[in-house]
Order: structure tokens, then sequence, then C-alpha cells
């Protein structure tokens, strides 16, 4: 090898150590995504990870789960670059498995996300999200003069159709499409 | 089939089976009076708003089959103006009475009612959404007009965007292969979602605006009032107030055998020059509120079956 190139060698390493920058081999194994999330929110041990949330319905996803009181580490992430969604959410849940009726009360707000268990910072489960025939509590009537917006009740919808959305209260009996959902 | 301690809220709720069972009970009370049959049963007539009709035959049917009536016919004098929510006021109730009727402003408040009651819960009406009595009634008298309820074409004149007693009858027809003919100008006409359930339980029905134009046709009109109250703009009600009106000159292009019906109060729209035709059904209709009433109250209290 001619001197030259060794001397430039050692001069880059030398410089590659005072900067901490880690090898780019090992960077270059790791998918782009997985990257991306690695620098955004840290992975977890035990729990469950909710990707590609639409990013607008990331807090509903966590009011809907009620996860301002969980009390393991709950992160959350919006506005991140999905290649499905454009701009997704993502929610990590630490200490927590989510069982598939908790997963379907989401469907609503995020039909198309996907919820992975964690166990020994591996996904030890996938969960699909199912859009249940009810949804209990979730969902705000939009009708002003149903009874559930004038007494302290839990609202309850029935799904009529999936795909688009068409649920109809079960008190006041009228029917509101996605456009009209609320999340109480 | 055993109908004791069901609760009545919602047309929606019933199979045609039922609805037909009702109608025979109703038929057989009409006919053998039984004046006993609720002795010793307390009807609780709660109304949250003002009614006349629904009220008076709830309680002359109760009374007519020597039953009781506590209540009260507006929520001013209660301890609902203290500030009591429905399902404490219920609950109250169901201490107090064997069977309850509610008409409330709110809608879905009946199906609140019968979730808190353990007695048997009655909707006389809850704001636009369901008055189920009042369309077991239309269908009693339809059957009784015209012998029959399968395969008749039957009108609907007036408001019928905003009309809960169109809505519910639409619904309970459905089960026996009728005709529909929606008559009613374009800011007025039937909600594209019962289209769209007619269309899916393969159900004709014609849409117009002329009253005249399928006159011949039909077998039975259902007259509606245009609701003042229901317009959040008194000059769209404006617009559409007195415009169908039933005279003589109309029966002149109608089959022989045509039954005009009306859930009452009129204002306008039908002559008072046809209540003495043969073609007049709505007083007889108003009276069929009895023994159908009856028949329910004896149904939910188990006392027939």
């Amino acid at each position: 090898m001619p001197e030259e190139t060794k001397k430039k060698r050692k001069a880059r390493k030398t410089r590659r150590a005072k900067e901490k920058i880690k090898p780019k081999k090992a960077v270059l194994n790791a998918p782009k995504e997985e990257i991306k999330k690695e620098l955004k929110i840290s992975a977890i041990e035990e729990g469950t990870v909710i990707d590609h949330i639409p990013t607008d319905a990331t807090f509903k996803v966590v009011e809907i789960l009620d996860l301002e009181n969980h009390n393991g580490v709950v992160s959350i992430a919006t506005n991140l670059q999905s290649k499905r969604l454009k701009k997704k959410g993502i929610v990590k849940v630490g200490g927590k498995s989510l069982t598939q009726e908790e997963v379907n009360k989401i469907a609503v707000v995020a039909p198309d996300a996907t919820v992975n268990i964690i166990k020994g910072y591996n996904v030890k489960e996938k969960i699909k999200v199912k859009m249940p025939d009810v949804i209990d509590n979730v969902v705000k009537c939009s009708n002003p003069v149903c009874i559930t917006n004038n007494e302290q009740i839990a609202t309850k919808f029935y799904v009529v159709r999936k795909d688009p959305l068409k649920i109809k209260c079960h008190y006041c009996e009228r029917s509101m499409g996605k456009e009209d959902v609320e999340i109480i | 089939m055993d109908f004791k301690n069901r609760d009545i809220i919602s047309i929606n709720d019933f199979s045609k089976e039922e609805l037909l069972h009702i109608l025979k009970v109703a038929r057989q009370i009409e006919q053998k009076p039984k004046s006993n049959l609720l002795k010793g049963n307390i009807l609780a007539a709660l109304f949250f708003e003002p009614s006349t009709r629904t009220r008076l035959s709830f309680i002359s049917a109760m009374e007519q089959l020597s039953g009781k009536v506590i209540g009260f016919s507006t929520a001013n004098m209660t301890s609902i103006q203290k500030g009591e929510s429905l399902w404490d006021t219920i609950k109250m109730t169901e201490q107090y009475a064997d069977v309850v009727v509610i008409r409330h402003p709110l809608e879905g408040s009946a199906r609140l009612a019968a979730e808190a009651s353990s007695i048997p819960v009655i909707n006389g009406g809850d704001g636009s959404n369901q008055h189920p009595t009042q369309t077991m009634l239309d269908l009693y008298t339809i059957q009784k007009i015209k012998d029959a309820l399968e395969n008749l074409h039957i009108g609907f004149v007036g408001d019928l965007k905003y009309g809960r007693t169109v809505h519910s009858l639409v619904i309970a027809l459905s089960h026996f292969s009728p005709t529909f003919y929606f008559i009613a100008p374009d800011g007025l006409q039937i909600p594209e979602n019962y289209l769209d359930e007619l269309f899916q339980k393969k159900i004709k029905y014609h849409k117009t605006s002329d009253l005249r134009r399928f006159g011949k046709e039909l077998d039975v009109l259902y007259v509606t009032r245009i609701q003042k109250e229901r317009f959040p703009d008194p000059l769209e009600y404006e617009k559409f107030k007195g415009i169908y009106r039933i005279d003589e000159s109309f029966l002149h292009d109608v089959k022989k055998d045509l039954k005009i019906m009306h859930p009452l109060p009129r204002v306008d729209e039908i002559d008072k020059s046809i209540d003495s035709t043969e073609h007049a059904a709505y007083f007889e209709q108003a009276a069929n509120g009895i023994p159908v009433r009856k028949a329910l109250l004896a149904l939910v209290l188990g006392k027939v079956k």
C-alpha cells in the first residue's frame, strides 16, 4: 500500500474517533425506516407498538386507550415520514400488551394501524385492527338533541357499514359517516 | 308470542310477525273488551313535553281496563327542574308503577329509560326519532279500512323530511310489499337513507311534487302537517305552508275507495268538507289509538299473550 494512502486512512480513523461517528457498516445493515424510528423514539423491551396511525389520529389513539393514566413508559411520535401514509404516528406503550378488544377500539380513527406486541425487544405477536360490530363509549353522537349529549351516559354505536364507515347511534338511531366522527 | 316485560321503543325492534300479533290482540280487545284486564296495575305517564292524543289515549286505555294512572304532563312541576337526571327519575318511578309511558323531547330518551327501568317502558315519542305506538295504530287503521296490509299503493304527502310518523310507517309497511308514492316539494322530500333502504328491500316507490299525478293509483293517502316548529328558519316555513290542500276537487280523480289518513292535528291540509265523505279515515285513525294502546299495555304487563 502506498505510504500516502496509509496516512490518509490513519487521518480518517482519528477524525472519526474524535467525532464519535460509528462505522458505516453497522448502520447500513438496518432497514431505513428502522433507523428513522430509532432516531425518533427508543425501542421497548416489553409492551405494544402501534404503528401506521394517521398522523392526525395519534393523540386520539392515546385518548381512546386512556394512556394518560398508564403507569409505564408511553412514547408518542407524530408527523413521521411514511411511504404508505406520507405522514404517520407511532405510539409505544411500555409494559402493557394490548388485547384484540382494546386494539379494536382504535379502529374508528386508525383502521390500518399495525399493532405489534413486544417481548424481549422482539415482535412476539402482530394484531390486526378489526372494526368491531359495536363501538362502546368512544364516539360522540353528532346529534345535539341525542340523550347522550344531555345526560351522563356512555355512548354506543352499531357499525352499519365498514367502508366507507357508517355507524348508527343506539339511542337516537341517527346514522353518521366518518366525517362526523368525534371522539369523546 | 310472549311480550311480557318487553319495552316498546322503536318500530325497528319489531318483526312482521310481532307487528301482526299486536294488531291481532288489538282487534280481539276491541271486539271483546275485558273491563277488568288491568285491575291492580298502575301506569306512570311521564310526559316531559305537551301531548294531547297520545297522553289522553294512554290514560283512557288504562282506565277503561280498570288500571290506574299516575304521572305528570309537563316537566315544569317536577324535580327535573331541580336538575334530576332522567335515569334517576325512572329509577324512582319504577318503585311506584308497573309500566311506564314516556314522552321526552330528547332523542333516545325512551331507550335510556328502558335501560334504567326494570318495568316495561313504552315510548310515547322521543323528539323527532320514534313514536312506535302511533305507527302501530296507523298499521291497525290501514288493516281495518283496507281489510289487508299486503300489496297496497300508499301515498305520503306533506312534510316527508322531518315527519317521524312517515318515516316509521314507511319502515313498518315495508314488511308488506307496498308501492309508495312520496309527494313533497324538493326541500321536504323523504331523506335518501329511507330510499336506500327501500331500494335494498326491492320495494317500488315514486317521488313527485305533484299531488294529482298519482291520484288514481292510491289506495291510501297519508297526509301530514308541515310542522312549523321543525323549521330553523321561519321564511322557509312560509315558503312551504299551505302548499298541498286536499279538497273536494282532488277527489274527482281518485279511486272510489281511496282512504285519507292524517296523524292529526291538522292545520289546513285537509278541507273540512272531506270529513263527511267516505274517504275520511283520520278520526277513526285517532280512535284506533285506544285498542292498540290497550293491547300494548296488556301484552307488556303479561295479561294477554
